[in-house]
């Protein structure tokens, strides 16, 4: 059982065509490939925050400067940075990438992701965020290079969920 | 935001001042993500106590990748004052100037005096690197938080103006 590599040179790859040049984030096990690959990466900006919170904020001065950037973190992580993206990104209008992995899904054995997962979506349908799944590799390219269409076009935030289908090979 | 944004449009707008409302914590980290973004421009954010303390990792992120370019002034005036005015942590010895050193942020001081904040304030405009200014002020703010400047239009007024800066 491991995180696909392929998946993950598949998702950073797709980020690096849509123009992204400044990456935040905050790791999860399903996210380590992708960091890296920032990492080694000269022409990334990687920013390792404390709170994915603050991505909101960091997201939305790139934006404003002029830069496209995305957002790495769990579906935890996304719920510990609602207000940034209610009181900021949506009410100032900022469009956000955010790639989340969405833990706590159907085949999850860790018991401490279940909950989350249970209102990952809910919670993205109660703040009318479009969101869409990542879940096979033929997709992934076409996938996230609509949804930054839309964040760019709406100027809100749009989310894509890591599965376990596309990250996890057992 | 609130008592600072309206006291610093009260003093005259100019379209390079953004006015971060509401999302409290958050004005330091759109200032890491503005100066990374632009790196040969000065970015200063005015904050609050209340803001800085809802945030504290950021000062930590800031100090990792030390902009050089950003200034963070934080107006402590010990207390919420936009909102009733109750006291913060500050008011029973929360230091933010030492949270800030002890974060590796490589400038930091603490003003309690007009003109020791207009010495250290250019001093941080002069020196080439992140610096974060706690300022000591009375909890005193403008008589009312009208501004006549819708938010978006700010926020889109703001942006133009950065492109027209990296046009130039
Ligand atoms: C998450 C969140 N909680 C509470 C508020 C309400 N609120 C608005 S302004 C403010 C106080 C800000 O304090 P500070 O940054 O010290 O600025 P001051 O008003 O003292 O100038 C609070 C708590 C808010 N905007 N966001
Ligand atoms: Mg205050």
């Amino acid at each position: 059982m491991v995180v696909s590599e392929e998946s993950s040179r598949t998702v950073y790859n797709s980020l690096k065509g849509v123009g992204v040049q400044l990456v935040s984030a905050l790791p999860e096990t399903w996210l380590v490939h992708l960091i890296r690959l920032a990492e080694e990466d000269p022409d990334m900006t990687l920013v390792r925050v404390n709170k994915e919170e603050e991505a909101v904020g960091i997201s939305a001065g790139a934006h404003l400067a002029g830069k496209t950037s995305a957002m790495l973190m769990q579906n935890h992580g996304f719920f510990a940075s609602i207000n940034g993206i209610v009181s900021f990104a949506m009410l100032y209008r900022i469009p956000l990438l955010m790639i989340i992995s969405y833990r706590g899904g159907m085949g999850e054995r860790d018991t401490w992701q279940t909950e989350g997962g249970r209102v990952t979506e809910p919670v993205l349908q109660a703040l009318g965020i479009n969101y869409t799944m990542l879940d096979s590799r033929d997709t992934v390219t076409h996938r996230i290079k609509e949804a930054h269409v839309l964040a760019e076009s709406s100027l809100r935030p749009v989310a894509l969920l890591l599965t376990r289908d596309l990250m996890w090979e057992d | 935001m609130g008592a600072v944004a309206a006291e610093l449009y009260s003093l005259g707008h100019r379209p390079n001042f953004f006015y971060l409302e509401h999302a409290m914590g958050l004005a330091s980290s759109t200032g890491l993500g503005l100066s990374l973004s632009l790196p040969n421009k000065k970015v200063i954010v005015l904050d609050g106590d209340g803001s800085m303390l809802i945030n504290l990792g950021s000062l930590s992120t800031l100090a990792r990748y030390r902009p050089r370019n950003l200034t963070i002034v934080i107006f402590d005036n010990e207390s919420l004052l936009s909102v009733g005015g109750f006291p913060t942590a500050t008011s029973t010895g929360t230091d933010l100037e030492g949270i800030a050193r002890d974060a590796e942020v490589p400038q930091t001081g603490t003003a309690r005096s007009v003109g020791e904040f207009a010495d250290r304030f250019q001093n941080a405009l002069n020196t080439d690197d992140l610096t974060v200014l706690v300022t000591k002020v009375e909890a005193v703010g403008p008589p009312g938080f009208h501004m006549d400047l819708a938010l978006l239009e700010n926020r889109f007024q703001f942006q133009r103006h950065i492109r027209s800066l990296e046009e130039r």
